[in-house]
């Protein structure tokens, strides 16, 4: 499903990401995990060109993303993006911020795009809400929105960029379900995150990022359990 | 008194149509420019950025007074285009007014968050739609207040029209007072027409102001 191959990343002269190589298959949640500023929301976000790469190569579903022949804006129809504050559109009811992509992007009618949005409000546990202005929820409510934005455009991968960071203890584990539920589904997913109850549970594997290197990926068993790499073992020791 | 301000009264009233005529057709014109120029400052096309920032550098860099003298009398010189007083009283406006409102626009689109661009893109948007459909709503309503500004600054920019002899608020006060001999009244009622629209203008733009809540 996603492919990455020696995939590097530069900030003007300082390089973020290393020589990033992985295969992410179909139906899989894994999750990403590191220090602060080791270039976790960087890689994700080359995942779908909100960053450009410096050099190396992604290949989402077939689609290389650094082929310049490649329409971006289609291979991001197929890629969903969460992200840690939400980013919904405060000038839009909840339920335009839903319609707004499938009906400018994929030209639906109002009412088709209507017909989307309605079911996954009721996923995301919000059929009463399609009416009002983000700026009336809660954190929690707002980040299902997003989800269920980002699900309107039926993706093939979603990408979660710390999701719960933003939000206060207890609207964590409404969001949380929801994702879980995602993940039940068949999603195809990558999850930044310092919820390790999450990975967990429904993470297929876990990757740790430092320094733009994955130190080290395998399975949440064995990262949690059984670290083999001493920076593993010593971020782990900080925030378990 | 009484009968000198009756007697310059029509006079003003002629000539505060003219001051708003050329005040609205040219500001709704230096808004086009300005959303446009505002938008290429922020652009990443390196011509698109040079021009609009040479545009805005040079209109704010000369008085409004040299840009109708040019736009009258040096465009007729050169290169023999007449523009009649009016129209080249809009166009002077419009050209001054877009070079303020498009640092109005720029700050008004910067001053959006930059995930809301991120929010657009990776929903496949375009970045035309991004700008179109969620950066320039939300910027629109923060650029209000400072347009209804620049709109009160155009108005009393148009008195230096009257250096044109174009029959705006300002002129027709110093014609009836150059033909009469009576200085006081003319002038103070000039004043006063000013204050008719502006005084409003400001309290409209407050209402709106605090209605935005920007
Ligand atoms: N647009 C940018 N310009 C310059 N440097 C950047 C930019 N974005 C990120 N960086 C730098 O790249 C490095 C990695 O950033 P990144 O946001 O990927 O880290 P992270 O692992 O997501 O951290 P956090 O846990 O704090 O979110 C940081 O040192 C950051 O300062
Ligand atoms: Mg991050």
């Amino acid at each position: 499903m996603i492919h990455v191959k020696d995939l590097h990343k530069s900030f003007g002269t300082t390089e973020v990401l290393k020589g990033l190589t992985t295969e992410i298959k179909e139906k899989e949640v894994v999750c990403v995990i590191g220090p602060s500023g080791s270039g976790k929301s960087t890689f994700l976000r080359c995942l779908n060109l909100l960053e450009d790469i410096t050099s190396g190569q992604v290949i989402m579903d077939g689609r290389d993303l650094t082929d310049p022949k490649t329409n971006i804006n289609d291979v991001r129809t197929d890629v969903g993006m969460v992200f840690q504050h939400f980013n919904l559109f405060p000038h839009k009811t909840v339920l335009e911020n839903i319609t707004l992509a499938p009906i400018k992007v994929k030209g639906l009618s109002n009412q088709e795009a209507k017909d989307v949005a309605i079911p996954l409000l009721d996923k995301v546990g919000l059929s009463d809400k399609a009416d009002v202005y983000p700026s009336s929820l809660s954190g929690g409510q707002k980040q299902r929105v997003a989800i269920a934005r980002a699900l309107a455009m039926n993706p093939k991968v979603m990408l979660f960029d710390e999701p719960t960071s933003a939000l206060d203890p207890e609207l964590v584990g409404e969001v949380l379900e929801v994702m879980k539920d995602l993940a039940k589904e068949g999603m195809t997913m990558v999850v930044v995150t310092h919820e390790m109850g999450f990975a967990r549970e429904v993470g297929d594997r876990v990757f740790f990022i430092d320094e733009g290197i994955f130190m080290e990926e395998d399975t949440p068993e064995n990262i949690f359990h059984n670290p083999q790499n001493p920076r593993t073992q010593e971020f782990l020791s900080k925030i378990l | 008194m009484i009968e000198n301000i009756k007697g310059v009264s029509p006079y003003l009233i002629e000539g505060i149509q003219l001051t708003l005529l050329i005040t609205i057709v040219g500001v709704l014109i230096g808004f086009v420019i300005g959303a446009f120029i505002g938008i290429g400052r922020l652009s990443k096309n390196k011509l698109i950025y040079s021009f609009s920032s040479i545009y805005v550098e040079t209109i704010r860099g000369t008085p409004i007074l040299v840009q109708i003298f040019f736009i009258y009398f040096g465009l007729s010189d050169l290169f023999g285009i007449n523009f009649d007083k009016i129209t080249a009283s809009i166009i002077a406006i419009a050209i001054n007014a877009g070079a303020y409102i498009a640092e109005i626009v720029r700050g008004g689109v910067q001053s959006i968050d930059k995930g809301q661009w991120e929010a657009g893109r990776s929903l496949g948007l375009t970045s035309s739609q991004t700008m179109r459909y969620i950066i320039w709503p939300q910027a629109f309503k923060r650029m209000i207040p400072p347009l209804g500004n620049q709109f009160i600054i155009s108005l009393k920019d148009t008195s230096l029209f009257s250096a044109i002899a174009v029959n705006e608020l300002l002129y027709q006060g110093k014609q009836f007072a150059t033909t009469t001999f009576v200085y006081f009244e003319p002038y103070f009622m000039v004043g006063v027409f000013y204050l008719i629209i502006t005084i409003p203008s400001m309290i409209v733009l407050r209402m709106v102001e605090r209605r935005l809540d920007v």
